[in-house]
């Protein structure tokens, strides 16, 4: 070792909490989609499908709003497009808390690091998505 | 093919590229949009929606499991989710103004350099040495375990990284792909990070990524959920169990194999976009 300071901070507290965080995300995402998937299929399964052409999703596919509206009409097209928005949400929500648990550090150049990051992801899903 | 059917199949299949991605080390995320579009024949933009979401998934999945060993850098893979957050959004408005068959060409070398990514030799990183001064800025040098010790590793050319990790963003963006060989690339041989370190940083930082460009995919349409549904949950479910054979497993020889693969498929999205078979 050379005498030069090298004291990286223990994360490992918050690396363990963003863990189950992820893993909690991931898991509700899967089985809201799961769900979906199965509802969606009852219904519709025997149909004939193809997606060799592009027309986009309808708009109640595309807002939040009506991704909701749909899921609780118990379409499965629309429960499955929300257990995806958790999933979107997921790595969203560590951004989030990292922000806070930097902040509880006191490392105030991390907590503006991760909320740049924040404002670009929030940028990007409320300029987009309609709601 | 009747939609339960197809889902089937799809499934099945997401499941096998989910299993050998893990097994590989290269993520399974990158053969999905060939898969669909060469063996499916589903639209360029549709199969992007599908395999974005799914890189998410995995991600966030296997960085579960990465984040409780310790050993990837927050702070590196926050610093640097501001160029590839920023990347991804650029990338996704220009997959919206672009042909599909230039996306496919695109693609095609992607999927060629990934696989020469991937069968390279590791070199053994410097641990010590000069400090860099934007690194100790930025707080990037770290510790890692070897054989039960914490040792401190250093950061090197965070300009250059940051650089090349805005191209992993762009990318990410425009072909709904984690990118995770030019991130590596970028942590690895800019940055001379240690892959035991780079590698699940790396995986940490995909689906912050992806999530920056999902908003766009949604709101343009591309995310639909009857096909995103075998292919996340087929994916997810292969990652998961690949994952855990990873210590069993030859890894060299599964790398291999997959690398052909996707330098196969590489090739034969090039052919068919340059022969007008991609609408």
């Amino acid at each position: 070792m050379n005498s030069l300071q090298i004291a990286p901070p223990d994360d490992r507290v918050i690396d363990k909490r963003i863990g189950l965080l992820l893993r909690f995300g991931v898991m509700l995402a899967a089985t809201v989609i799961a769900c979906g998937g199965i509802l969606y299929l009852i219904h519709s399964g025997a149909r004939v499908v193809s997606y060799h052409h592009f027309a986009g999703t309808p708009a109640s596919l595309r807002s939040i709003t009506g991704i909701a509206l749909g899921a609780v009409q118990g379409n499965g097209l629309s429960v499955i497009q929300l257990g995806i928005l958790l999933l979107i949400a997921t790595p969203v929500a560590r951004v989030l808390f990292s922000v806070l648990a930097f902040a509880r550090e006191r490392d105030w150049l991390y907590v503006v690091i991760s909320g740049i990051v924040l404002t670009v992801l929030l940028y990007s899903l409320v300029g987009h998505t309609r709601l | 093919m009747n939609q339960l059917e197809m889902s089937e199949i799809i499934a099945a299949a997401s499941f096998l590229a989910g299993f050998l991605g893990a097994l590989s080390g290269l993520g399974g995320g990158v053969v999905i949009v060939p898969l669909l579009v060469l063996g499916f024949g589903v639209d360029m933009r549709y199969a992007m929606g599908a395999s974005l979401i799914s890189v998410i998934a995995t991600s966030s999945g296997a960085a579960a499991a990465y984040v409780r060993e310790g050993i990837s850098n927050i702070r590196i893979g926050m610093f640097l989710e501001i160029a590839t957050t920023i990347g991804a959004i650029v990338g996704a408005m220009l997959a919206a103004s672009s042909p599909t068959r230039l996306l496919a060409v695109v693609f095609g070398i992607v999927l060629l350099y990934s696989a020469g990514m991937s069968l390279r030799r590791k070199k053994p990183m410097a641990l010590d040495g000069p400090a860099d001064h934007l690194a100790q800025t930025f707080k990037l040098d770290g510790l890692m375990p070897v054989d039960g010790d914490w040792v401190p590793y250093r950061t090197r050319r965070i300009p250059l990284g940051f650089g090349l990790m805005f191209g992993a963003g762009t990318l990410s963006g425009l072909l709904g792909i984690g990118s995770g060989a030019v991130k590596v690339l970028a942590m690895d041989e800019a940055m001379q990070i240690p892959f035991k370190v780079s590698t699940t940083t790396s995986n940490f930082m995909i689906g912050v990524t992806a999530a920056a460009s999902a908003g766009v995919f949604l709101s343009r349409g591309y995310i639909q959920p009857a096909l995103v549904m075998p292919v996340t949950l087929g994916v997810l479910a292969g990652s998961v169990l690949g994952a855990r054979f990873l210590a069993a497993a030859k890894v060299r020889t599964v790398r291999l194999i997959f690398a052909t693969v996707i330098a196969a498929l590489g090739v034969e999205m090039i052919f068919n976009a340059l022969h007008g078979r991609l609408s």
